[in-house]
């Protein structure tokens, strides 16, 4: 084991510890070094320098320290320099991702781009708009809604009311794995039974279908979380009384768990309102207004994102209309999540007494 | 601190006498009201009803993956075509699975020990009032959809990467892994740094869930023999964590392998391996189905509904593992997250 030797001039049990703004002035000291370093050498990226500058601190900061306070603390110090090195790393591209949509998505986002088709408008010219895309997107979705919500809700009440035995294990056991299932699957499922075998046509409501095995999962799962803070007390009073059981669990125990699920609800829907390979499998898409989701290709937001992002030919126009569509769709799951954790705020359930 | 005046607990009416066991099952269950009946049979329904879908979707796909493998004149699992609606139809998903693991292996190699860094900063060395605002942002970019992570690696990655490639040409070329022949940097590897990027917040949000639930005594018990931070966390904190940073890893890797959009408009795709990982083709299964499906034949399409099963299958694995490690911890669950 390694130990600080005491300095004999200190009477102190301590060893010797650097100040506080020492981190800080190896930091600055670093970024200088950097920047001087690869102007020097004539580099041109800022991953460079950055990555000069970081290298520089962790070692720099290693080899004072490890000089002063002992290797223990050396160690200390590049542990923590290394966390903070992750900490910046990742918040770099997901910051750069926030920024350039919004600086990009502003500049053709406004009523017009809001409430029109792209219709006859070629992906090469500018103009043009996202409401049929935005039209498909709502209808897809609140398809899928009305489909997984009762099924998600009644198996969670299964599980969590119900459920003992095999049966409940293996729904739970899926139910979990379900959540896994890649999109492209779940797209590939409905190709394989609605449009190959049963020989319907590309439509929203197809899309909707493979939506929904997405949603199911995260549905159930929530739901199930939120019956389960339900104090079991209630349920016993409620029983004593005389209630039937499935009026227990309509009267008493969803309405107490309703704002959880009501989140958790949102929560799914705003995860699947991204999702663009099923769509792109089954609604096929199209420029124009298609409000009957259940016959004929429709449009929505993502696909529209990469028809526009694939059909662009390197043209500015389809890019500016694809960022703007990315930046609705963002704003619009944004506003989705930031709703739901409000009402799980407002609507906690209140557990014990 | 558990210390309570103990009072004997009395046993629950000692005076009633003990309510009689049902006699016979299905006399009691007689008693039930049709409501009951009627709620039970619903909810039972929809339980059985997700797992007949998953019956249904192994089914469905096996039912027309075999359609296409039956007519498949190479081998579905060594070979280096793809065209299914050639004749006679050639295809497998050699490239597909070559450029799955590869890609998946890098964005790995890159987001777990940052996604822990993350999780070890907001739990132990972020500031008490930035801990949480963090943890809340990252919670909500988990919910930008992977097709603006795509337009944004296109867009805005895919430039910014050049220098980088260029760097890891100069000092790294001589390896061969690392070449690069100034073509677009549309690559496995960008793939693999965009996935790595879009499985950064499960990641984290698994990780440090399990960090945030270690036990403080185990902690303080490290501080007070006069650990540093680091090695409360190298000897209480991880430890504690292994298997929750396990399992979270293997739903994003769940998450990397399955990612179909934002490969598809990243890659420049083709059906050859390269030696380098920096130069242009390769394909994942998840991408190839989406970029051909659109000129795809009849044939075409079982033989890219059989690739899907292919990953349908690995998937399945590798989240019903996860899953499995996690259900022997019963306290936390990444599907939430």
């Amino acid at each position: 084991m390694t130990h600080a030797t005491l300095s004999p001039q200190r009477s102190s049990l301590r060893g010797a510890t650097l100040p506080k703004w020492f981190a800080w002035a190896v930091a600055a000291g670093s970024v200088v070094a950097g920047l001087g370093i690869s102007a020097a050498a004539g580099l041109h990226s800022d991953i460079q320098w950055a990555l000069i500058a970081a290298l520089l601190f962790v070692f720099g900061s290693y080899g004072i320290s490890a000089k002063v306070e002992g290797r223990r603390q050396a160690r200390d110090r590049t542990a923590t320099s290394l966390v903070w090195v992750a900490f910046i790393l990742a918040v770099i591209p997901l910051a750069s991702l926030v920024w350039e949509t919004l600086k990009r998505g502003v500049k053709v986002l406004d009523g017009y781009f809001l409430t029109h088709s792209m219709g006859v408008v070629a992906d090469t010219e500018p103009g043009g708009g996202i409401y049929h895309a935005i039209l498909g997107t709502l209808q897809q979705v609140g398809l899928a809604t009305l489909i997984s919500v009762p099924v998600g809700v009644l198996t969670a009440i299964y599980l969590v009311e119900y459920g003992r035995g095999r049966l409940a294990k293996a729904v739970t056991f899926f139910v979990d794995v379900m959540t896994g299932i890649p999109s492209i699957v779940a797209g590939l499922f409905i190709l394989s039974l609605w449009i190959l075998i049963l020989d319907m046509g590309y439509s929203g409501f197809a899309g909707a279908m493979a939506l929904s095995i997405l949603m199911i999962p995260v549905v159930v799962r929530s739901t199930e979380e939120m019956l389960k803070l339900v104090p079991n007390e209630l349920r016993e009073a409620s029983l004593a009384l005389g209630v039937p059981k499935w009026r227990t669990i309509l009267k008493v125990v969803l309405p107490t768990s309703i704002g959880g699920i009501t989140t958790g609800i949102m929560l799914a829907i705003a995860r699947i309102t991204g999702e663009t390979a099923p769509v792109l499998l089954l609604v096929w898409g199209t420029n124009f207004i298609n409000s009957n989701p259940f016959s004929d290709p429709q449009a929505s937001l993502p696909m529209y994102i990469y028809l526009q992002y694939a059909n662009s030919g390197g043209y500015g126009a389809a890019y500016d209309r694809a960022w703007a569509a990315a930046l609705t769709l963002i704003a619009f799951i944004m506003i989705l999540n930031l709703v739901a954790r409000g009402i799980a705020r407002w609507k906690a359930p209140k557990t014990g007494r | 601190m558990d210390i309570k005046t103990h009072q004997p607990t009395v046993p629950p009416t000692p005076a009633a006498p003990a309510p009689a066991a049902p006699r016979d099952k299905r006399a009691a269950r007689g008693a039930t009201r049709p409501g009951d009946r009627i709620f039970l049979g619903l909810s039972r329904g929809s339980g059985i009803f997700v797992l007949a879908l998953m019956a249904a979707i192994a089914v469905f796909l096996t039912y027309r993956a075999s359609i296409a493998l039956s007519e498949n004149e190479a081998n579905f699992f060594t070979s280096f075509e793809w065209n299914p609606s050639g004749v006679p139809p050639k295809f497998g998903v050699a490239v597909l699975a070559f450029g799955t693991v590869v890609s998946s292996i890098i964005a790995m190699a890159i987001a777990v020990p940052i996604a822990v860094g993350i999780a070890l900063f907001i739990t132990h060395y972020a500031p008490r009032r930035l801990g949480g605002p963090i943890a809340y942002v990252i919670d909500l970019l988990a919910a930008v959809p992977s097709i603006v992570y795509g337009l944004w690696g296109a867009l805005v990655l895919v430039p910014h990467l050049e220098g980088l490639y260029g760097w890891l040409d100069d000092y790294l070329g001589w390896t061969g892994v690392f070449e690069w022949n100034d073509g677009a940097p549309r690559s496995l590897f960008t793939v693999g740094i965009l996935l790595a990027i879009m499985i950064l917040p499960i990641i984290t949000n698994v990780s440090r869930e399990v960090f945030r639930q270690v036990p403080r005594m185990h902690e303080e018990a490290a501080l007070a023999l006069g650990a540093t931070r680091w090695e409360v966390i190298r000897m209480s904190v991880l430890p504690f964590g292994r298997s929750g940073v396990i399992s979270a890893s293997m739903l994003g890797l769940g998450r990397a392998l399955g990612e179909t959009m934002a490969v598809a408009m990243v890659l420049s795709s083709s059906f050859d391996i390269n030696a380098s990982l920096l130069d242009t083709g390769g394909g994942t299964f998840a991408q190839n189905i989406a970029s051909k499906f659109n000129e795809a034949t009849v044939t075409g399409r079982d033989a890219l509904i059989a690739s899907g099963l292919v990953l349908f299958v690995i998937t399945l694995l590798v989240n019903g593992a996860a899953r499995m490690i996690i259900a022997r911890r019963k306290e936390y669950s990444g599907a939430n997250a």
